[in-house]
């Protein structure tokens, strides 16, 4: 396996403070409405969004598998051109329909632009109590090999190898992510989860690789920790965490474990950065097809994961009034929807934060 | 004068009311061992034991059982010194035969001794061994050989909320089972091209068979009502979807147990929202790692729980979190608990549950009424504090006034 591994331009790298506030130019971003709530929860972020006048175009894209030449599934190609283009994306939920021979729609799009790092800011929001307070961190997982390779065989009857692969470029090249994600948000430690007392090749070179990238960051802390450590003191104390990196399984099964400290999926915003400048932010939450088209969804994690997008392309001002009309929405709890402890609609709560932001 | 009794030592698996009846028809003795009254009145005895109940492994010398205990590293020796003075303080008919393994040789004549020495004795009490991680792959994990070489491929973990210590999640009560010997613990990794590394995961239909069987039947026993499959089968569709297929024909075997699969990582979430949802657990051996860890944060921390390692033939117990607590090692702070819970747990598998039920009533009326506490679990006090006041509390419920050796 050859990777050609272009590198990822390092001032596009989510957040950046330093980097300038774009200027007047309406900025294009490709809009991936999904299924089942996916298309009303992308409305209402569009609603807030022209409430806060946020100087951006939508082009709507539709991501269904398609067969290219040669056989293989791909999305289709105005979809394909679109990101290509204006290299951010926001994405809501997309069903993945069983037995349908084609992987999912997740995986093809981390496939097509190589999205090698998932980013998932937990911060515990005021106002949606849950058991764990004052959780802020931030999980930085490496998305295309590892446990995910897909890569299994029977070797006899009853005998079957998963293969996990870990590379030294996509090692590295996450590393690199996560430090830089770090010092361009001003974040103090990063931690490298592993379980190398027991894989100690394979997340020993990841831990080689992150030590190596940790030299060139020296104002940034770095520790190790092992993955069940980090699961034991997770649960009891969730501030003593700052930035997280990892391997694939480790980064799936900690970012969910982190977005339930903070109230489950149905608030955690995520982004996912590819290797030619693409960011494509996500809604990491189901379909919910129960109550699509009932105008009863929350557009929370979409709308955070909204304002992520605007950090990542500098429009700090928006992305903070936007962000604290949600915040504030949810704190008053007088118009919010129901798995937040309300009995608003969706677009009710949608409202109430246009006005909000029309107000601040 | 000959008498015919049924005995049946401590009969741990009889249903109470066969218990009641057999107690009060006479025929049913649980005989105090230092009883000489009672030895010198009935000369021949006819004991008889049920064939589908558990035979424990056979006693030395003098009704003695011979246990291997490996003090192992960090705050491991510290703790299992606890259990020995605590041992001998209630007269626990158990000797330990200590090896010491040395977690920096390369050599792996150390682990092998230990070995032996439990397929010799059948039972074992372990600290955690340490792995330093930066010496090359051939130098394996201690602890992981023993789990393979031993084929102890039931790892069971009890997480219950301890009465007296605050936590955020209450009323926690949940069997986590996890197979131990294969999995992604297999160690077998290679570099096939410079800068690429295999590793390889191996799910076997016997392996998978084995531990959901076990799982069913632990479910059964304690009678308990459903069983969870964690699994990752939606990615990785050989593998874990084998094991998932297994759990589901052992499940179909026990039909008065519910059974439902969940994702890992779905389960990690709902584990930190809403734990009670949970009764009995299976999975493989990674997500059981995560999943055990996590429940032992949310009943209150490693110093807790207790955790045991079954095989066929033998048996280890442990903590359930397997840490070796460097940072705290030698300092008087680490908690004895999860040690001595594992050491009653022992007891229990040996059949002596006496002495068993006598420690963990010392043990949790000293975290509940006297609220002694060491600094993990919020408090104050030292390992030898808290020692102190379980002996003081075993003085006070003593089995024997007499030591009769």
């Amino acid at each position: 396996v050859s990777l050609q591994l272009r590198r990822c331009p390092s001032h596009r790298v989510m957040g950046g403070l330093h980097e300038p506030p774009q200027d007047e130019m309406i900025k294009t971003i490709t809009l991936i409405p999904g299924d089942g709530i996916g298309p009303e929860i992308s409305s209402a972020v569009m609603k807030i969004f022209d409430a806060a006048k946020v100087p951006v175009h939508w082009e709507e894209r539709n991501v269904t598998a398609i067969k290219g030449p040669g056989g293989k599934w791909m999305i289709p190609p105005e979809a394909k051109e679109s990101m290509d283009k204006s290299k951010i994306g926001l994405k809501g939920p997309l069903k993945t329909p069983i037995a349908a021979g084609h992987p999912s729609m997740n995986l093809l799009l981390r496939k097509t632009f190589d999205l090698y790092a998932n980013v998932r800011p937990c911060v515990s929001i005021e106002g949606y109590k849950t058991a764990y307070s004052d959780v802020d961190l931030v999980t930085i997982r490496e998305n295309t090999e590892g446990e995910y390779s897909g890569i299994e065989h029977v070797i006899v009857d009853g005998v079957v190898q998963s293969i996990k692969l870990i590379t030294e470029d996509a090692s590295r090249r996450i590393a690199e992510f996560a430090f830089e994600y770090a010092r361009s948000n001003q974040r103090s430690t990063v931690t490298a989860v592993h379980k190398a007392n027991i894989m100690r090749m394979s997340d020993g070179l990841f831990l080689k690789k992150c030590r190596e990238v940790a030299e060139n960051y020296k104002d940034i802390k770095f520790t190790e920790m092992y993955l069940d450590t980090v699961c034991l003191n997770m649960v009891q104390e969730p501030t003593q965490f700052d930035v997280l990196v990892m391997p694939n399984l480790y980064g799936d099964i900690l970012s969910d474990l982190c977005a339930g400290l903070i109230g489950g999926l149905g608030v955690t915003p995520s982004g996912n950065i590819g290797a030619n400048g693409v960011a494509i932010f996500e809604s990491v939450h189901g379909t919910a097809p129960d109550i699509a088209g009932k105008d009863l969804a929350n557009p929370t994690a979409l709308l955070l994961s909204a304002v992520m997008m605007l950090r990542h392309m500098g429009l700090h001002e928006q992305s903070r009034k936007i962000q604290t009309a949600c915040y504030d929405t949810i704190q008053d709890k007088k118009v919010v929807t129901k798995d937040l402890g309300g009995n608003a609609k969706c677009s009710e709560f949608t409202d109430e934060i246009c006005r909000r932001v029309r107000d601040l | 004068m000959l008498r015919c009794l049924l005995i049946v030592t401590l009969a741990g698996n009889m249903t109470e009311k066969r218990r009641t009846s057999l107690l009060q028809s006479g025929h049913l003795v649980t005989p105090d061992p230092f009883d000489s009254q009672f030895w010198s009145q009935n000369e021949t005895i006819w004991m008889i034991y049920a064939s589908q109940y558990y035979l424990p492994p056979p006693a030395r010398y003098g009704g003695r059982h011979t246990v291997t205990m490996i003090p192992g590293d960090g705050i491991g020796p510290e703790l299992l010194l606890n259990v020995r003075e605590l041992f001998r303080f209630s007269c626990v008919p158990v000797d330990f035969e200590v090896v010491n393994v040395n977690s920096s040789l390369t050599e792996e004549d150390d682990i092998n001794n230990a070995i032996t020495a439990i397929r010799r004795n059948g039972v074992a009490l372990k600290g955690n061994i340490e792995t330093n991680h930066t010496m090359p792959p051939s130098h394996k994990s201690r602890n992981n050989l023993l789990r393979t070489s031993l084929d102890l491929y039931a790892n069971v973990i009890h997480c219950r909320s301890m009465p007296g210590l605050q936590t955020r999640h209450k009323d926690i009560d949940i069997i986590i089972i996890r197979e131990n010997t294969e999995g992604e613990y297999s160690s077998l990794e290679h570099e096939s091209v410079p800068g690429v590394v295999e590793s390889l995961k191996i799910i076997t239909k016997s392996n998978s068979l084995r531990i959901a069987e076990y799982a069913f039947k632990l479910a059964r026993e304690q009678g308990r009502k459903k069983v969870t499959a964690v699994h990752k089968a939606n990615i990785m569709k050989l593998g874990d979807g084998l094991f998932l297929q297994c759990c589901k024909e052992v499940a179909a075997g026990y039909p008065d147990i519910t059974f439902e699969n969940m994702i890992v990582d779905n389960t990690t979430m709902q584990l930190v929202s809403r734990p009670n949802q949970f009764d009995v657990m299976v999975m493989p051996n990674l997500y059981g790692n995560v999943v055990s860890n996590v429940c032992a944060g949310l009943v209150g921390g490693p110093g807790l729980v207790p955790g045991a390692n079954y095989g066929r033939d033998y048996a280890v117990f442990e903590t359930a979190t397997r840490n070796t607590g460097k940072s705290i090692a030698s300092k008087n702070i680490a908690n004895p608990t999860a040690m001595l819970l594992a050491s009653c747990m022992m007891l229990d598998h040996l059949r002596l549950h006496d002495y068993a039920t006598l420690i963990r009533n010392a043990i949790f009326r000293t975290m509940n009424e006297t609220r002694m506490h060491t600094p993990d679990v919020g408090g104050l006090a030292t390992t030898s504090e808290v020692v102190q006041s379980i002996v003081k509390l075993i003085q006070e419920n003593s089995l024997h006034r007499q030591t009769v050796v």
